[in-house]
């Protein structure tokens, strides 16, 4: 009998970290919100009903948000499971964005499929080239890539700022921000009079193709052995971990910059400084929640997709600042990385 | 003798823009030398800037400057407590710190002062005028008429140098960042050691960011640390884990940043952004170049006991 609760334990182990965490967390928030003189259940209250009062406030609100969590939050799990800590996805998504945005303004007469494809190799290509910096100092130099990796996301913020003020401003000269993309080029809208775009697809469709990419071939086995043990890599003699941390370490670039066009041709439609309010590192909660399995990255993107919603809710019907949302998140990876101590500790216990 | 002056105002930018860096760094390099790398250092300036603000504007400058370290060392004690108490990992942990700080100090100053962002105003730290040292020409005014704080990275450079590499305390702090194991069984305590470490970093980013409050800006605003404390991180390999060489590596930061100043009085049709991204990138530059013979505590970001 115990033998067998301990099997249903471990079976559930997955799921019942994260609800602990989340658990734990609603209940630090709340004690937080009370003595910050904030009444818990108001703020909550206005949450909920801000990210799921209505289908067209969990599609346009919720799901808006959970796009580019979903991409972002795919891209760390990818260089995570492999062992590199790429901080970097921010600076990855920004250099995606102005690399479609570049290519999609100075392309206005090129078919919709044809400016579909290159633009998103054009992103793609933008943020694995901004993950090269940090992959090349790493291995060339041993310097380590968080260092790196947050340096670049600064670079990558003020290359935009230099490019929507300059080069790229928007023809008319009047904001910083760039002309509008043409028309072929935007993402259109899944369901009529809703803001949800093709954008939540494309992060779907490569949640579901890493998830059989790490679970069921070979190149999978290869990231997460890289990542688990790199020594018994080196050991098996079958494959350099090195190279396969180099590869991750590139997708989880261009899989970022994806994650930056598709929000401007998803929802902006133009390309501007803000363009991302930190979801290149809200996107480490978000792997972090699901364990950096790229299937269960989906509904941790939803859950922060909806503290995204429902925050503007929040400051607007219950008064409480939408920086509490941020102090959450952290709260939250905090939670996780408590809770998985304390199943390991229980673990050992056992055996 | 207008060339003099633009000189000399560089030299006092420089100066002003490194000592923030230099106090967080010589923190840091500290808590690197035990073997733990402090993300979350960016928490504790931007708390020491809250709690430099709001002790400063109830008690005066020289308590913001304590209430701002203490603030710092409490970031940091959180961070301790779960990358060294429970050994959970340490980048994650400092990115999590670092995220939830910026969140919560924007809480607490929007409910303390008001969302609608009323200047602050603080009264800042007065200059300490050293006698002859600051009658220096060119350099004496620049480093030597300045705000306690100077003064704080001027002797502490060298003293941390003596402490890591010249006193048995030095000694074993370092052997807790090198070889934990053979430390803890020559009788060090490896985790007060690393808890030490990293509250020491903490007070020291506190007092950062207390600096950039009551000395540098005299007011506070949301996200005010604007990356101080990675970039502090940086400095430290920069600086190779050696308080002197941090000091100059913070120098060069400082340089670097100042240089915006000078560039943009000579010409005024360089786009600014370019010129904040400057100094990020000379400092990617210096990392690449500059690293090659250096080498970084061996168990630096790994958990103990394994």
């Amino acid at each position: 009998m115990a033998q067998m609760g301990l099997r249903i334990a471990r079976a559930l182990q997955p799921v019942a970290q994260p609800v602990l965490a989340l658990a734990a967390t609603l209940a630090v928030a709340a004690a937080l919100l009370a003595l910050g003189g904030h009444s818990p259940a108001d703020a909550f209250g206005a949450l909920v009903q801000g990210a799921f009062g209505s289908w067209n406030r969990f599609l346009s609100f919720t799901l808006v948000q959970a796009t580019p969590l979903l991409l972002t939050g795919l891209a760390v799990a990818v260089a995570f499971r492999a062992g590199a800590w790429n901080i970097g996805a921010e600076g990855q998504l920004l250099a995606g964005a102005l690399a479609g945005v570049a290519l999609a303004i100075s392309w206005p007469e090129a078919s919709a499929l044809v400016l579909l494809a290159a633009t998103f190799a054009a992103a793609a290509a933008g943020g694995a080239a901004w993950a090269l910096v940090p992959i090349a100092m790493k291995t060339r130099m041993g310097v380590g890539e968080v260092i790196t990796t947050l340096l670049m996301n600064f670079v990558a913020l003020f290359l935009a700022q230099f490019l929507v003020q300059g080069p790229l401003r928007e023809s008319r000269g009047v904001f910083n921000m760039t002309d509008e993309i043409p028309a072929a080029a935007q993402l259109a809208p899944l369901f009529p009079g809703t803001r949800l775009h093709a954008g939540f697809l494309v992060g779907l469709l490569l949640a579901g193709g890493l998830w059989l990419y790490m679970s069921r071939t070979p190149g999978g086995f290869r990231v997460r052995v890289a990542g688990a043990s790199p020594r018994a890599a080196v050991a098996s003699g079958r494959f350099d971990p090195a190279r396969v941390v180099r590869w991750s370490f590139l997708a989880s670039g261009a899989i970022a910059g994806l994650a930056g066009w598709i929000q401007v041709a998803g929802v902006t439609g133009r390309m501007y400084e803000g363009l991302s309010p930190g979801w290149g590192y809200t996107a480490i909660a978000v792997a972090l929640l699901a364990r950096l399995h790229p299937g269960a990255i989906v509904i941790s993107a939803v859950v922060f997709g909806a503290l995204g919603a429902g925050g503007g809710a929040m400051q607007r019907d219950a008064g409480v600042p939408e920086a509490w949302v941020r102090g959450t998140e952290a709260l939250l990876i905090l939670a996780l990385l408590a809770v998985d101590r304390g199943f390991r500790a229980a673990s050992k216990g056992d055996s | 003798m207008a060339d003099v002056g633009v000189f000399a105002s560089f030299l006092a930018a420089a100066a002003g823009l490194a000592i923030p860096l230099a106090l967080a760094a010589l923190g840091e390099t500290v808590s690197e030398r035990a073997g733990v790398i402090n993300i979350g250092l960016e928490g504790s300036v931007i708390w020491g800037a809250l709690g430099g603000a709001m002790a400063g504007l109830a008690a005066g400058p020289y308590a913001g400057l304590a209430g701002g370290a203490i603030a710092g060392t409490a970031a940091a004690l959180l961070f301790g407590l779960f990358a060294v108490g429970l050994n959970t990992n340490q980048i994650i942990t400092g990115t999590a710190v670092t995220i939830g700080s910026l969140g919560f100090t924007g809480a607490v100053f929007q409910s303390r002062f008001g969302a609608t962002g009323l200047a602050l105003e603080l009264k800042t730290v007065p200059s300490w005028k050293l006698p002859l040292l600051s009658e220096v020409p060119l350099l004496g005014p620049v480093l030597f008429d300045r705000a306690p704080t100077f003064y704080v990275v001027y002797l502490l450079a060298p003293a941390l140098w003596w402490f890591l590499f010249r006193t048995r305390w030095g000694l074993a702090l370092r052997s807790v960042g090198e070889a934990p194991d053979a430390a803890h069984a020559a009788g060090i305590g490896v985790i007060r050691t690393r808890m030490l470490a990293v509250l020491f970093g903490g007070f020291m980013a506190g007092l950062a960011g207390a600096h950039l409050c009551l000395v540098h800006t005299g007011t506070f605003s949301e996200n005010m640390s604007a990356g101080k404390g990675f970039i502090a991180v940086a400095v430290v390999v920069l600086g190779r884990w050696n308080p002197p060489g941090v000091l100059a590596a913070a120098c060069f930061f400082g340089a670097a940043e100042a240089l915006q100043y000078v560039l943009q009085a000579a010409n005024a049709d360089l786009p600014y952004p370019l010129f904040l991204a400057l100094p990020y990138v000379l400092s990617l530059a210096a990392l690449a170049g500059w690293f090659g013979r250096s080498r970084a505590p061996a168990t630096l970001a790994l958990p103990w006991p394994r």
